[in-house]
């Protein structure tokens, strides 16, 4: 046994079969995960992250590769393997007829904890995530925010070796958010692997120990959030004059080289990317100052995910998705 | 615990599953029995005589509106299954260590429980009316039991299409479309009465089958001596098609 809680080697999946016309939804992607950390994957919508969640939860069989989980081979051992994971898919899995505890309950017997032990569970998880008071009302009636968390519950009840998130934010309000990745820090200490996607790069800069990037189905870039931001030049800073006359003189005054610089005259903004955020800043203020340079607004911020995919792509997948 | 008793208890955890919705929507529960009664209402008393049906028409309606209670039965399992596949609950228990067929067992015992419920509920709601079965006790279970097996393999069909289209949209069609494929049956009127080509149609359906059979066995008008032959193969022949469709289109969701 190594280290690695997941590891994922060349695996392609095409929907519908690889002889028709169908793109490849995993195009021979790499992964490995070591154990008790946090893995995102992170990339546009039809990346590939479902897919690949689904491959590693026993729900879809790759068409090639080898991908182990937990020790465990996810077709010959699929058994093995759910004994020992949780799944938080993109949609709320749970019955909305039903009332949380209930929820918790029918999952804890359907893991053979038998009815006592699954009824301590329910109870415990509803109290860990300050659910208790709303256990007996109708899942239907829980806010996003809630819901994701008692799924999250559920998908915790026999303490899974590795967890995969799928999305766990997407379509949650900014409090819900806060909320999920409240309970996703919880996790780490206990010791469980997580692998979650996002498309959103604070989400993996929040969570995650190291991030994959994916693109049309493989990983374009691998590494720490420090590493990758490195690679697509960190922060940025975004500077609007008041004079678009003045652009030419403001880009020579700023500490990076010029190529690097991307400006708009509409819209009188210039862009660069910075390495130290304040130093960056007290900087351009400083030089702008001395050189008469008046600015309307000055802003720090991180990359987009856009800007973070151009560099290491160098295509806008995103933007062509959304279209 | 064995491979074998953990399906079994597996399959009894997703059967009550089902009971503890009952519990929470019991309104939803009782327009669901409620529904069919007002058919029998409906057709027996406002509408009133079938075409070609002379005499007793409760006697003849009877038997025909539990044959289509259990045809409607159909879109009732086809929703829930469709319900379970878009909020991706299925895909939770496929990716839990419990017994793989516990799923669809579970669906089959709860959707039968209900069925037999509705069925026992007309027939109290008939007996009111006055109607009476002349079939003596046998005949009665016969007829439950005929009329149990056609739902059985409307179920099976019903799963078979939630997995196959897995879409809301598609639950709608199927709500609209049961009502006509339910009225080309004998349920209503004697086939006799209608033009010949119609007629045929009306007789080959399944559903007419069973309704056949079951007035013969409540010693009812319409009653055919030798139905149940084709009450019981109708059924059975459905299910011999639809319900490994439905098992291997479930093994096939990971695809």
């Amino acid at each position: 046994m190594t280290d690695a809680a997941i590891t994922v080697e060349d695996v392609r999946k095409t929907y519908g079969g690889g002889g028709g016309t169908n793109r490849p939804a995993l195009d021979g992607l790499d992964l490995t995960v070591a154990r008790g950390t946090v893995h995102a994957v992170l990339g546009p919508n039809g990346a590939g992250k479902t897919t690949l969640v689904r491959i590693l939860a026993t729900l879809l069989r790759p068409d090639a590769g080898r991908v182990e989980v937990a020790g465990c081979d996810v077709v010959r051992e699929a058994y093995a393997v759910r004994l020992r994971i949780g799944l938080l898919g993109q949609h709320a899995a749970l019955d909305e007829e039903l009332g949380g505890r209930q929820n918790l309950e029918l999952f804890g017997r359907l893991y053979h904890l038998g009815a006592r032990r699954a009824r301590a569970r329910a109870g415990e998880l509803l109290e860990r995530f300050e659910l208790a008071d709303t256990g007996h009302k109708a899942v239907k009636q829980y806010s996003g925010g809630m819901r994701r968390r008692l799924d999250l519950a559920a998908s915790l009840i026999t303490e899974p070796e590795v967890l995969f998130l799928d999305e766990p934010t997407t379509g949650l309000d900014p409090r819900g958010r806060a909320e999920v990745w409240e309970s996703v820090r919880s996790l780490v200490g206990g010791g469980t692997t997580v692998l979650l996607t996002t498309q959103y790069l604070e989400e993996a800069d929040q969570l995650a120990d190291r991030i994959s990037l994916v693109d049309a189905g493989r990983v374009v870039a691998d590494g720490t959030a420090d590493e990758l931001k490195a690679a697509t030049g960190g922060d940025r800073i975004d500077i609007v004059l008041r004079d678009a006359g003045q652009l030419g003189a403001a880009v020579a005054l700023l500490p990076v080289p010029k190529d690097t610089v991307s400006v708009d005259t509409d819209r009188r903004l210039l862009s660069a990317p910075v390495t130290d955020r304040m130093a960056a800043l007290a900087g351009v203020v400083r030089a702008l100052e001395e050189a008469g340079v008046e600015a309307e607004d000055i802003s720090l911020r991180r990359p987009t995910l856009d800007e973070v995919f151009l560099r290491l792509t160098g295509h806008d997948d995103r933007v062509k998705e959304a279209a | 615990m064995t491979a074998a008793t953990y399906a079994l208890t597996d399959s009894w955890t997703m059967t009550r599953r089902e009971l503890a919705r009952w519990k929470r929507q019991p309104v939803a529960v009782l327009v669901g029995l409620v529904f069919p009664v007002m058919l029998l209402l409906m057709f027996g008393y406002l509408v009133g005589g079938g075409r070609g049906v002379s005499g007793d028409y409760l006697g003849f309606l009877v038997p025909g509106m539990l044959a289509l209670t259990m045809a409607f039965g159909l879109e009732g399992t086809m929703l829930a299954v469709t319900q379970d596949l878009n909020k991706g609950v299925i895909d939770r228990f496929r990716s839990m260590p419990m017994a793989n067929g516990a799923v669809l067992v579970g669906r089959s015992a709860a959707d039968m429980l209900q069925s037999a419920l509705g069925l026992a509920v007309l027939l109290a709601v008939a007996a009111a009316l006055g109607w009476r079965p002349h079939g003596g006790a046998a005949g009665l279970l016969g007829a439950v039991g005929l009329l149990l097996l056609f739902r059985f393999a409307m179920l099976w069909i019903g799963i078979h299409l939630a997995l196959v289209a897995g879409k809301p949209e598609l639950v709608q069609a199927v709500q609209i479309l049961v009502w006509p494929v339910g009225f080309l049956s004998n349920a209503f009127a004697d086939p006799g009465s209608m033009p010949d080509w119609l007629g045929t149609v009306v007789q080959w359906n399944p559903m007419s089958h069973t309704a056949t059979a079951v007035r013969d066995l409540f010693g009812g008008p319409g009653g055919e001596p030798g139905h149940v032959g084709a009450a019981v193969l109708w059924p059975l022949a459905l299910l011999a098609v639809f319900l490994p469709l439905a098992v291997r289109r479930f093994a096939r969701l990971s695809r």
